[in-house]
């Protein structure tokens, strides 16, 4: 057997942080080769070296059995090498011919040669399968549908390696389903796949080797058929899962619920029941759109109630804003850091300052600075921001010391109820195990914390309690005294009950 | 790894600083060939006079300033400036044929002006916010609606004022230095503490960095973004009621094209166009700029010709300037 690419001792870091160290990976010709790795692992970066969109600083990118040195993707696409990513990258008012042939488009000296064109498409889609309208516009299909205009745009670019970043992290389940069978197909039509996942079963289902990275590393490449999902974790990890979490300290049994949520409704939701107790960390699990995060926006007022009552310590809170909700000691730290969490351009001071300023200010807004700055420095100093310097955008810090910096902003102010929806998303190792003591710590101190995540991993290892919402209801209620809290009971529930009857590893992403 | 951070700091910093103060090098250069130059230029007349001209457009780019740094636009400032200075001049003159108001019919007549500015300022803010038009198209829009009123108001004629007591708020001061003086640089230190200062300056700037974020952090936006708006309409009020003040008359199509120079004055002085960024004393500098180009060009007698042209490079190299230093954040 043939490797299609070798990287040999590659190293890059940006700026001072070292985003791969000396990896060695080969991948066969005609494989699907799995990178997995927790974030920052450096999977994504291999992978972009690979399609020419980073440079390495050192090593050598054997292809075919060529030394390469890719300047841009092009010149890595000229070796059959292409990228499907996590977002659908599309001309999505373009029909699905202009995209599948971007760049390759049938003409004479410019102007299209329309039935040259559809030759092609009807070439690719008999090679491929896939019953595309090459007239639909692409945002009109679904976005199952939207990926395979990307690999068909793969196809036709005559790629014979794919390398594939967290694709399937934007599907539903069966969305996921379809596209795995389109990877297989691909794999049989003689394309290797480089495939970027952190879904375990999904990579191991899939994959005939898996290589596992960690801080920039290669730990190990071994065959699929020999890893576990177990294992994959405690090498991606470096330890156990079980040490990354804290110890469970259940509230007490007098503990008062102070916050409930009684038949909330809004254009999503129809009679929504909440019932958190103070010093209760609860899980929130279900497959992405299943409504989650939109029930935290709703409860946070950044979305539309329609009817029901929301009760903080028992007393009824009418939120129309998330001014109100802020006002009734209901915050929420949302779910991307980047697009609703931070203020790129401000100050790591700015921005943790941001939603309390009124307990820094004197009559008119007028905001005493000293105070503001010996505030946020003890915060800061809590949650642990490194470099702790107020001043400096924040921008500058790292993943984890940004999302950090985010709990110290809803820190600032004692909340009764600590909404936290993907508290460690693209963030390593070192600051995921901060935040969950951190998490942990605030539930001892009394606080009702409704959990919401994608790592089941993560609620597992945390939560009291979990509730699993599908398609816009909470289905099912797990707890962790009754031993019954494992992924198998969240996924059924997820699923829900038609699809449980089939193979977990058929469902599972 | 802590020596490559240190040296990571400098690299950013040297050439961070000259992106980032470009504009003072650019006015301290000017301002020193200048001096040297012409010896006109260096004296307290000359130095007043340019500082008294600049209120014009001073006022109206400080507030657009706050309606970038929100992540708006207001095209329709020079609009506004022309209603301003009719609504004035009409009831200055007016109010002064009524018997018991005609003392304080000037003075009126300025605050009438200067609130409907502020008004109509307002209405641009709600048709941003509420009916959700992108900022370029409705103040656009709302530009050509205003100043279209102007016209039926006026009938395409002047509006003339009699009393003096109009003119005093333009060609009034203390000793040699004009109301206009302290009018605009006051509205430039108080829009300074507003902006860094206060938590409505804070929002101003969340607003614009990312609304999205500033909305779940409890701010209201639209509310924010009205005000700023507000403040736009005002400074383009008082300017025109100035204006209406200083030639004792008032036309329709008074102020055009003001908000293209108010905005490039902005964008010279490194205000972001991008919104979430930038400060009040850039835009102060980058309105003196253009002043001193102006002024160094006439005492140099240089064809005016040419002003265009070179004032249009500058305003070019500082967009350029703008669109480097977010290549190098992002």
């Amino acid at each position: 057997m043939e490797s299609f690419v070798e990287a040999r001792g590659i190293s890059k870091a940006f700026q001072a942080v070292q985003a791969l160290s000396d990896v060695h990976v080969t991948v066969q010709q005609g494989h699907i080769h799995a990178l997995v790795g927790e974030n920052g692992a450096g999977k994504s970066t291999l992978g972009k070296v690979i399609s020419g969109v980073v440079r390495p600083d050192s090593g050598t990118l054997i292809v075919k059995g060529r030394a390469v040195h890719y300047a841009r993707p092009r010149d890595a696409l000229l070796d059959g090498i292409t990228t499907i990513s996590q977002e659908i990258s599309l001309l999505s008012k373009q029909t699905v011919l202009d995209n599948v042939l971007l760049g390759q488009e049938n003409s004479v000296g410019g102007v299209l040669l329309r039935r040259a064109m559809l030759a092609e498409f009807e070439r690719l889609r008999a090679l491929t399968g896939f019953q595309l309208d090459p007239m639909a516009r692409v945002s009109s299909l679904r976005v199952a549908d939207q990926k395979k205009v990307e690999v068909m745009r793969a196809v036709a670019r005559n790629a014979q390696l794919i390398i594939m970043d967290e694709p399937t992290a934007m599907l539903s389940d069966d969305e996921t389903a379809i596209f795995l069978g389109m990877v297989r197909q691909l794999k049989t039509m003689g394309h290797t796949i480089i495939y970027v996942s952190h879904f375990l079963k999904e990579v191991l289902d899939l994959a005939d080797t898996v290589t596992v990275m960690r801080n920039g590393q290669v730990v190990r490449t071994s065959p699929a058929a020999e890893e576990t999902p177990a294992q994959l974790v405690t090498a991606m990890l470096g330890k156990p899962m079980a040490q990354m979490y804290p110890t469970r300290t259940p509230p007490p049994d007098v503990a008062p619920t102070i916050f409930e949520v009684d038949d909330l409704r809004s254009d999503v939701f129809d009679g929504i029941h909440l019932k958190l107790r103070a010093g209760e960390i609860v899980g929130m699990a279900g497959l992405v759109g299943s409504g989650r995060s939109r029930l935290a926006r709703t409860v946070f007022g950044a979305e539309a109630i329609t009817g029901g009552t929301i009760r903080v310590n028992g007393k009824a809170v009418r939120i129309r804003s998330t001014a109100d909700a802020i006002r009734a000691g209901i915050y929420m730290l949302p779910e991307s850091r980047k697009e609703q969490g931070l203020l790129l351009k401000q100050s790591i001071r700015h921005n943790m300052t941001l939603p309390h300023l009124d307990t820094v200010s004197l009559p008119l807004g007028i905001i005493r600075g000293k105070r503001e700055l010996d505030r946020m420095t003890l915060i800061g100093k809590a949650v642990n921001v490194q470099p702790l310097l107020p001043n400096n955008r924040v921008s500058r810090l790292s993943g984890g010391n940004q999302q950090k910096a985010l709990f110290g902003k809803w820190l600032f102010q004692r909340p009764t109820v600590f909404i936290i929806d993907e508290p460690t998303r693209g963030i390593d190792v070192g600051a995921k195990q901060a935040i969950y003591e951190l998490i942990a710590d605030l539930a001892r101190q009394g606080l009702a914390i409704l959990l919401i995540s994608s790592e089941i991993e993560e609620i597992l290892g945390l939560a009291h309690r979990v509730l699993v919402m599908r398609l816009g209801q909470i289905v099912a209620e797990v707890r962790a005294d009754d031993g019954a809290l494992n992924e198998q009971a969240i996924m059924r529930a997820a699923f829900g009950t038609e699809k449980s009857e089939r193979p977990a590893e058929e469902t599972h992403r | 790894m802590a020596v490559a951070k240190r040296e990571l700091g400098k690299q950013r910093s040297l050439s961070g600083i000259l992106l980032d103060y470009g504009i003072v090098i650019a006015f301290a250069l000017l301002f020193t060939l200048l001096a040297f130059q012409t010896e006109a230029f260096l004296t307290v007349r000359n130095q007043l006079n340019i500082l008294d001209q600049a209120h014009q457009i001073g006022l109206m780019a400080i507030a657009v300033t706050v309606v970038i740094i929100a992540g708006g636009f207001d095209l329709s400032m020079g609009a506004i400036f022309a209603m301003s200075g009719v609504v004035a001049a009409f009831v200055a003159r007016d109010l002064g044929q009524v018997e018991a108001l005609a003392g304080a019919a000037p003075y009126i007549g300025w605050i009438a002006g200067v609130g409907v500015g502020t008004l109509f300022g307002l209405l641009n803010g709600l048709l941003v916010t509420v009916l959700g038009i992108n900022t370029f198209v409705a103040t656009l829009a709302s530009g050509i609606v205003i100043r279209g009123l102007a016209l039926i108001l006026t009938q395409a004629e002047q509006v003339r004022v009699n009393d003096d007591a109009f003119q005093t708020l333009a060609r009034g001061g203390i000793g040699d230095v004009r109301n206009t003086i302290f009018l605009w640089l006051g509205f430039a230190l108080i829009m300074t503490f507003v902006l860094t200062r206060t938590k409505f300056g804070r929002h101003v700037f969340a607003a614009g960095d990312n609304p999205e974020a500033a909305r779940l952090s409890g701010i209201n936006v639209n509310l924010v973004r009205t005000i700023t708006f507000g403040i736009s309409g005002f400074a383009a009020g008082l300017s025109g009621v100035i204006s209406a003040s200083k030639f004792m008359k008032a036309q329709n199509d008074a102020g055009q094209g003001l908000e293209l120079i108010a905005i490039a004055s902005v964008v010279i002085g490194g205000t972001s166009i991008m919104g979430g960024e930038g400060a009040i004393w850039r835009t102060v500098l980058g309105v003196l700029l253009l002043r001193l180009i102006e002024n160094g060009f006439n005492l140099a007698n240089v064809d005016t010709f040419y002003q265009d042209v070179f004032q249009g490079l500058i305003i070019l190299l500082a967009v350029a300037l703008d669109a480097t230093r977010h290549r190098r954040n992002s």
